[in-house]
């Protein structure tokens, strides 16, 4: 039987305002990510994708604050330790947070063996310079990466190359979970490939167990991951297998988000492509009952008020007021 | 419809950046035939020229040699008087967005400024129109956002924006470059069907600039695909996509992830 790698339960994260007001980006979200799986989170900018992300990692820099809720890694509650405590034995060797804007991230002054002897100092004090560089030479060329890199300066990489030196500088110590922040979002296609094929290097050759990869780029997802999650407005509105969510997705917003993908194949030319009128909800007023119903094109009276229940057959799970028969039926008339 | 009505033409277009042995070929040798009322993909990995390209068509940069003809007639951009009169006929939309708007501005100004430009003489009733027809071409609402300043809006909408000053001008070309790669999936078809509304509703020629052959398929009627400076294949989307011929071409089309067919990661 497997375990879960990865237990998060009510986990509610807000940033404060300057007027005092609290936004919660992450509104109460469950799930629970196995050993050796990957899980993918979709949704559209704004919707907490990436402040559930952060809040994962468990440090918490104002704006953003830590509401309620537990994260679990193999079972162990990292919201209970101290912040000392989480620096030394958490980040990097238990997860790895790899953000957005990676490639900015590294200091254009040092050559990039400094960073990994930097993490090093902290986590592994008994290696000798000499054996970290062993170390990372060794880890560079099973990764498939050159090893003049690791003497290299931030500035002579190319935005692909950095992006995947900093993604193993991040797993050096072998973090049991990697989050990785849409990775790939300001890279073309095919250092976008490269990126992928590292991070499944990284999955294959066991130095990550776990991958929570956070991206709006549905093809890819159903690629890389095992399960995908969609968000929307600080909530999971759908989750379920990859197959299933791209091919048969159940949740009205999920159904348009599948509707948008764009991918060079028979038959996409012409094709109308779904959009989804206006924006998300501002998350300072909430609005009561399903949070997707001001844009759902088959929103109905009750759904702007009730409470939505989260449906579940299977592993699949949905958040609506409506069965799935239902849903199925409204769509095979919606016209087109 | 008729697409065949050449605009511009380019033969043997060429930039080299830099002396000596510091020489790049950022763009070479390069021929195309833009027609009226067409969408155009220029594809190819960063640092491919495709930008390059795009700046010598629209004029900022000085091609190192080759000519650029625009309505049958060589261009001229020798005095004030010419740019003047090409830079009105060609228009620009950018990766970021936020590059392309002045902070400091309002919507409204911004869109203002775009009648004055014209040099139209409008009521106010008039102007407050055209700047509603205007965001409502590109689904914003202008009542909502007439005061609001650049860095309240989102990525998408002020993408949006961009082309509802664009729809406002009715420029003849349009260069779009990247508009799509900071904005997410859903905000991208809405901007990728705004292209093409452009383009049956004003006739307007539009240069799509991109890396991604699936959005270049999407949404255009020609595609050049371009590798280090050259352009290796070229034809109608149909056929590039579905049947391409050099090697290049199908490692782009490899290189894109796609829902129906796997996707071969390669050694």
């Amino acid at each position: 039987m497997s375990t879960n790698i990865l237990e998060v339960s009510g986990l509610k994260t807000y940033y404060k305002t300057r007027l005092k007001e609290k936004v919660f980006a992450v509104d109460g979200v469950d799930f629970n990510l196995e050993e050796g799986k990957t899980l993918g989170i979709a949704g559209e900018s704004g919707c907490g994708k990436s402040t559930l992300a952060l809040s994962l990692m468990g440090f918490y820099f104002p704006p953003l604050h830590y509401g309620s809720g537990s994260i679990r890694i193999s079972g162990n509650d990292i919201m209970k330790l101290s912040k000392e405590q989480l620096r030394s034995k958490v980040s990097g060797r238990e997860i790895a947070y790899i953000p957005q804007a990676a490639m900015n991230a590294l200091n254009p002054t040092l050559r990039i063996i400094r960073f990994i002897e930097d993490i090093m100092k902290e986590h592994r004090p008994e290696l000798s310079k000499k054996q970290v560089w062993e170390l990372a030479a060794d880890r560079f060329k099973t990764l498939n990466l050159p090893e003049k890199v690791l003497k290299s300066y931030p500035s002579e990489l190319s935005g692909g190359m950095k992006q995947r030196t900093v993604i193993a500088i991040s797993t050096i110590l072998n973090p049991k979970v990697l989050i990785a922040d849409e990775p790939t979002s300001a890279l073309d296609v095919t250092s976008q490939k490269a990126v992928i094929k590292l991070l499944k290097d990284l999955l294959d050759k066991k130095y990550i167990r776990s991958l929570v990869f956070i991206t709006h780029e549905l093809p890819l997802l159903y690629h890389v991951t095992d399960e995908i999650m969609v968000m929307y407005a600080g909530e999971i509105v759908e989750r379920g297998t990859a197959e299933q969510m791209i091919f048969d997705p159940v949740h009205p917003y999920t159904k348009k988000l599948m509707g948008s993908i764009l991918v060079p194949e028979e038959g996409m030319k012409g094709q109308k492509l779904a959009a989804i009128p206006g924006a998300p909800p501002n998350l300072k007023q909430v609005p009561p009952g399903c949070r997707f119903a001001e844009r759902c094109s088959f929103a109905q009276s009750e759904c702007k008020t009730g409470k939505v229940p989260i449906r579940a057959s299977g592993n699949h799970l949905y958040r609506c007021l409506f069965e799935t028969e239902t849903l199925k039926e409204w769509y095979a008339n919606e016209p087109s | 419809m008729n697409h065949r009505d050449l605009l511009i033409r380019g033969r043997g277009l060429t930039k080299v950046f830099g002396y000596g042995s510091q020489k790049t070929t950022a763009v070479d040798a390069v021929d195309f035939d833009f027609h009226k009322g067409e969408i155009i993909s220029i594809v190819g990995e960063s640092g491919s020229g495709k930008t390059t390209l795009a700046k010598m068509i629209m004029g900022l940069l000085k091609e190192s040699s080759g000519v650029i003809e625009y309505k049958g007639q060589p261009r001229r951009l020798k005095s004030h008087a010419d740019r003047k009169r090409y830079w009105k006929d060609i228009q620009a939309i950018f990766q970021d967005p936020f590059s392309s708007f002045n902070l400091f501005y309002r919507v409204e100004k911004l869109l203002l400024d775009c009648i004055k430009l014209q040099g139209l003489k409008l009521t106010k009733e008039e102007r407050y129109r055209k700047m509603q027809e205007a965001c409502s071409f590109v689904n914003l609402k202008f009542e909502e956002l007439h005061n609001k300043y650049p860095f309240e809006l989102s990525g998408g909408q002020m993408q949006r924006l961009m082309i509802a000053r664009i729809f406002m001008l009715h420029p003849k070309v349009l260069i779009a470059d990247e508009p799509t790669s900071m904005v997410d999936a859903c905000s991208r078809s809405t901007i990728l069907d705004m292209l093409l509304k452009l383009r049956d509703e004003n006739e307007m020629t539009i240069i799509f600039i991109t890396h991604d052959v699936g959005l270049a398929y999407y949404v255009s009627d020609t595609i050049y695909i371009m590798e280090k400076g050259k352009i290796v294949e070229s034809g109608p989307a149909e056929d590039m996509i579905l049947n391409p011929q050099h090697g290049y071409t199908r490692q782009l089309i490899n290189d894109v992830p796609k829902i129906h067919s796997a996707w071969d990661l390669g050694s």
